[in-house]
């Protein structure tokens, strides 16, 4: 099923990026197709969906084989990777054979649009029939009454969920390793980590472990990851995807994403989950378009697919801070883009800096409200005690790791009387300006593009103490939570790194509900960006 | 669904210092409860006699002479809306514990609350009826505490904006309490969920958590500190009590915990601009136990005032203990509580528009003060007035009998007299007995024009209450058409009179008194049929005439 086992890289990091002009932007590099068109050869690999779903269409293959390949191919590689909290093997094969059966009795209308695909889901979004901890020892064993609206709506299109995907605890974290559970590690390199915090399901993907993941993205937490692991993520509109089922992190930033191996697979997915959820007020009624037909394939492209498309560089994101390799990576892309037919302009957030102090401070006030419940009383872990404080104290000091603690201190301090107005009230005020910064800058352009994250994948352990470096490297992803907005994350390079470098990810950013547009983009740029495979190392040994 | 247990909580003193915070509806120590009708309420239309109240009010009035004392309340009102405030669970009062509780109401990981609509609908009702603005915009807020019964650790309630604001409340105090109008403001009326109760075993061992009563909505009602004495209290605890039955936006009733009421006390010397320290009471049942118990505040405060020891009265909850009718101190404020406020991130803004307001306003019924005024114009008296439009079914029968043509004071006097105590006997409503508007308007019109007599008229009734059917039925029925005919009355009375000769031998020698007598007997013969005018006319005559 994956496509061909070799990883290509570029090591631009070894070269040294020309200064960018202030405006235009047109640097070129040299190795990318000088013209895409109707010539090229295809990109990498075809959507794993759309092949699972032909091949069980055809018959040429069952679900049940399906699912054996992918669960050997997980059982070999969970001991290095660690991506899952809990793997459902039994439920999977036996849902594989129920479905086999349908499709001997039914043919074709028994088969949903995600028939036979396997999907990790992140273990803060619940499920029925599985423990979902939400990578906290405070809900160790929980097993929630209901599927999340995202995990239902996977289900009733056929999908078959093969397990829970680690993360940091309540998604607090961007490593993965603040797991109450185990520490995930990178595909690419077992030395580092897979970001975070939806970073099982980022390196889940990446290790073909199953087809697709679910995961949430409050600060970036499905973008930086999947730069992490070279996979494609996709951060929706707050409101596109129910977050009903997902436990809460900061409500008013949290939304459901999901990671796929190629832009096909991340868009048939979106039109899956996506849609008004009467279970959640927030989320929107928006028109959900088929998002996986709107992409134009390749053989269909016009040489210049991008024509009229403008797109703004980020300024900000490109500057100090920014490991050069990533610059250089970012750059290549944007001039890609160019060739493709796009003007490429660079563009100033005045705002941006203001974004990541803004975004700590109402995450954390709405984590320390969110995260009230886990108490003890109702469910999960409860310390046996003399009186009610100590209850409260010994179940919650007990059952919630350090950075969870860390930023419930915080929240609680933020919203503390004397304190609102000066970080709360604040923070808030600086939301409303890196709105109206975003709105501004995609008024003039379709897309602005940036890194994912300032740096590839680092070593386990490498920030693990200075929780500071840890938050500044959520700047490149924050910003796009506070204004709401939708971005895409797709493979675009790498950098020296590992045995075979380390991939580095592109974050497309869009107005409101423009997700369609973005995939589209994406979709274009990765079967147009030839040189590049995003397979990890780890699979070429088998 | 298993109940869940708090385990390994051992320490009865947990619970004893904050029992009364959150459970002071459903634990009352003291089972001193008031009907609905009871106590000092308005629907007494026999008041207890005057010289103990006076006696009492001057007692009162000398013990707090030259101090004033000021109070403010806050009501929540529980909505019997189908469903609760934020999930679809239903609640019914006393009904098996967590048998009404599903994911979003229990407060599970991922759920969110989704707004019952129908709360909206009673916010705004209730705010118009208080006479408040409407907020077209207003949002909901976390206020965040720990506690057991509160699932989520916050509660959803509305802080800096709440759906209704700056009103105010009409009502007419009872007659037997000295009667006036009163006009108290309304600071605000928002919206938010109720907590669900803690249940404590009797050794006191362990504690159990019943979540039926989490995210049943309520409205809060927070007053003006506009009141001086306990029956202003409880007097407007009653109207917000009307109000909510009338609007039918909840049932009202105390002792399930439907209407809860705190209040805030504190005195000043008369002449003071600012207020003294506040006190808070709660631990009330009834609007009779308001009333006492803020007189016993009252008394309290003032007296610790009179001995120069005002620097007791300090900010804490004291509980109202009915049995030995004082209040008792529960918890004494350590500053203030800081309950970190913050925009609900999980509901959208409340957003109501002009039109949608005027059909509330348009759907609502004429309201308690508004019918007061109306029976007021109409000259009965106040106490007729108040007690009328205390109960809209009262006052809706009353309303509906007039339509029919009947005497607003016969009405009246029907219904105040012989129906209601009939109810009282059977313990039913007015809207439970077969008697309709009309059969009662005919009554009053068949004695009225004489085709009955009162007493016949009072048996009528009570069939008609009983077992329905119309005035007409009944009086062809029983035969009961009053004798109006003199030369028949005149045949009774002499029969009566020759039966009867040692009475009328005694009523010549100059007991005249026995003129009753015989009217009873001329009655009794008659079967209660004979005109009593007709009677004692004919009947004085005779008695005089034969001399
Ligand atoms: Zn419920």
């Amino acid at each position: 099923m994956p496509p061909p086992l070799q990883a290509h890289r570029m090591l631009l990091s070894h070269r040294r990026a020309s200064p960018i002009p202030r405006r235009r932007f047109t640097a070129a590099v040299s190795s990318l197709p000088s013209a895409p068109a109707k010539t090229l050869a295809p990109g990498p690999g075809p959507s794993s969906i759309l092949s699972i779903r032909e091949s069980l269409l055809s018959g040429e293959r069952t679900a049940a084989d399906i699912t054996a390949e992918y669960l050997s191919r997980l059982r070999r590689t969970e001991p290095i990777v660690r991506s899952f909290i809990h793997v459902a093997d039994a439920a999977a094969e036996r849902e594989a054979q129920e479905l086999d059966r349908r499709i001997a009795s039914g043919g074709q209308d028994a088969v949903g649009p995600l028939a036979g695909v396997l999907v990790g889901v992140k273990d803060n979004l619940c499920t029925a029939n599985m423990p979902s901890t939400g990578g906290s020892r405070i809900l160790d064993g929980y097993q929630p009454a209901y599927d999340a609206t995202a995990v239902r709506r996977l289900r009733e299109a056929g999908a078959i969920v093969v397990g829970k995907t680690n993360l940091d605890e309540f998604g607090m974290g961007s490593t993965t390793e603040g797991s109450g559970f185990q520490v995930t590690t990178n595909p690419w390199d077992d030395s580092r980590v897979p970001g975070g915090s939806s970073g099982g399901s980022a390196s889940a993907v990446s290790a073909r472990q199953c087809v697709v993941s679910l995961g949430s993205d409050t600060g970036g937490s499905v973008r930086q990851p999947a730069s992490f692991c070279g996979v494609v993520g996709l951060k929706p509109t707050y409101g596109r995807v129910s977050r009903y089922g997902l436990m809460a992190y900061a409500s008013s930033l949290d939304v459901v994403g999901c990671f796929g191996s190629s832009v096909v697979d991340t868009a048939t997915m979106l039109s899956v989950i996506a849609g008004h959820d009467k279970m959640d007020s927030t989320s929107s009624s928006h028109d959900v378009p088929d998002y996986r037909s709107d992409l134009v394939s390749l053989n269909l492209l016009e040489s210049k697919p991008l024509n009229n498309l403008r797109i703004g560089i980020i300024q900000e994101t490109l500057g100090d801070g920014v490991d050069t390799g990533v610059i250089s990576s970012i750059k290549a892309a944007a001039s890609h883009l160019e060739q493709l037919g796009s003007v490429v302009e660079e563009v100033s957030l005045p705002s941006f800096s203001l974004g990541l102090p803004a975004y700590y401070i109402l995450a954390s006030s709405e984590a320390s409200s969110n995260l009230s419940r886990y108490d003890g009383i109702r469910y999960g872990r409860q310390v046996s005690a003399d009186d009610l404080n100590e209850l409260y104290g010994d179940s919650r000091s007990n059952g919630l790791g350090h950075e969870v603690k860390m930023r419930i201190l915080m929240g609680t301090y933020a919203l503390s009387a004397g304190y609102y107005d000066a970080y709360y009230k604040r923070a808030q005020q600086v939301r409303t300006l890196v709105k109206k910064s975003f709105e501004e800058a995609l008024r003039r352009y379709d897309i602005l593009v940036s890194p994912a994250a300032p740096s590839a994948a680092y070593k386990i352990g490498e920030k693990a103490n200075d929780p500071l470096a840890m938050y500044a490297g959520d700047i490149m992803t924050v910003n796009v939570n506070l204004a709401g907005l939708p971005a895409l994350v797709v493979p675009c390079g790498f950098v020296d790194g590992g045995s075979a470098g380390l991939p580095v990810g592109l974050q497309m950013i869009g107005s409101p509900f423009s997700e369609g547009n973005l995939l589209r983009v994406g979709h274009i740029f990765e079967q147009t960006l030839q040189d590049f495979s995003f397979v990890p190392p780890l699979l070429a040994d088998s | 669904m298993a109940l869940t247990l708090l385990r390994g909580i051992r320490t009865p003193t947990l619970f004893r210092t904050n029992v009364g915070l959150f459970c002071t509806a459903r634990h009352p120590p003291l089972a001193h409860f008031t009907t609905r009708a009871g106590g000092m309420q308005t629907t007494e239309p026999k008041a207890a006699p005057k010289s103990i109240q006076q006696a009492t009010k001057e007692a009162a009035e000398h013990k707090t002479r030259g101090f004033e004392a000021v109070i403010g309340i806050e009501t929540h009102v529980q909505l019997s809306t189908i469903t609760k405030a934020f999930c679809s669970c239903p609640y019914n009062y006393g009904s098996q514990p967590n048998s009404t509780v599903c994911p979003t109401c229990m407060g599970h990981p991922g759920t969110l609350p989704v707004l019952n609509a129908k709360v909206v609908d009673c916010a705004v009702k209730l705010g118009l009826a208080l006479n408040c603005e409407i907020s077209m915009t207003s949002k909901f807020d976390r206020k965040q505490y720990f506690y057991p019964d509160l699932p989520k650790g916050y509660q959803i309630s509305q802080f800096d904006i709440p759906i209704a604001e700056k009103g105010y409340l009409d009502l007419d105090l009872p007659v037997e309490f000295g009667g006036g109008h009163r006009r108290f403001g309304i600071t605000r009326v928002h919206m938010e969920e109720d907590a669900g109760k803690l249940l404590h075993s009797e050794s006191g061992s362990y504690s159990q958590v019943d979540l039926n009563r989490a995210g049943v909505p309520l409205l809060e009602i927070v007053s003006e500190p506009d009141m001086r004495t306990g029956i202003e209290a409880a007097e407007y605890g009653a109207e917000i009590q009307r109000l909510v039955r009338y609007l039918g936006v909840g049932n009202g009733n105390m002792q399930e915990g439907s209407l809860r009421c705190d209040v805030n006390v504190s005195v000043r010397p008369i002449g003071q601009p600012e207020f003294g320290t506040k006190v808070e009471v709660k631990n009330m049942n009834s609007f009779s136990e308001i009333s006492r118990a803020i007189d016993y505040e009252i008394s309290r405060q003032i007296l610790l005032h009179k001995e120069s020891q005002a620097d007791q009265i300090v900010q804490e909850t004291r509980l109202w203990d009915e049995s030995s009718q004082k209040t008792f101190t529960m918890r004494k404020k350590e500053g203030l509580a800081d309950y970190r406020y913050f925009p609900e991130p999980d509901l959208p803004e409340v957003v109501l528009t002009s039109e949608y307001i005027d059909e509330i306003r348009n759907s609502m019924p004429e309201l308690p003060e508004a019918k007061r005024r109306r029976y007021e114009n109409m000259g009965l008296s106040m106490q007729d007035v108040i007690f009328l439009a205390n109960d809209d079914n009262v006052a809706h029968f009353f309303d509906a009998t007039l339509e029919r043509g009947a005497d607003a004071k016969l009405a009246a006097n029907w219904i105040m007299g012989d129906i209601t105590a009939y109810l009282k006997n059977e313990k039913l409503s007015i809207d439970e007995i077969k008697l309709t508007p009309l059969e009662l308007s005919e009554l009053i019109a068949s004695i009225k024009n004489g085709t009955i007599n009162g007493k016949i008229g009072k048996e009528i009734l009570v069939e008609l209450i009983a077992k329905g059917g119309t005035v007409k039925s009944v009086i062809e029925e029983k035969d009961l058409v009053q004798i109006a005919d003199p030369a028949a009355i005149e045949a009774i009375v002499d029969q009566v009179l020759a039966d009867n000769p040692k009475q009328l031998e005694q009523y010549r020698a100059g007991k005249t008194k026995l003129q009753g007598f015989f009217a009873g007997q001329v009655m009794k013969a008659s079967k209660g049929k004979a005109s009593p005018v007709l009677l004692n006319k004919i009947l004085a005559e005779k008695l005089k005439g034969n001399q």
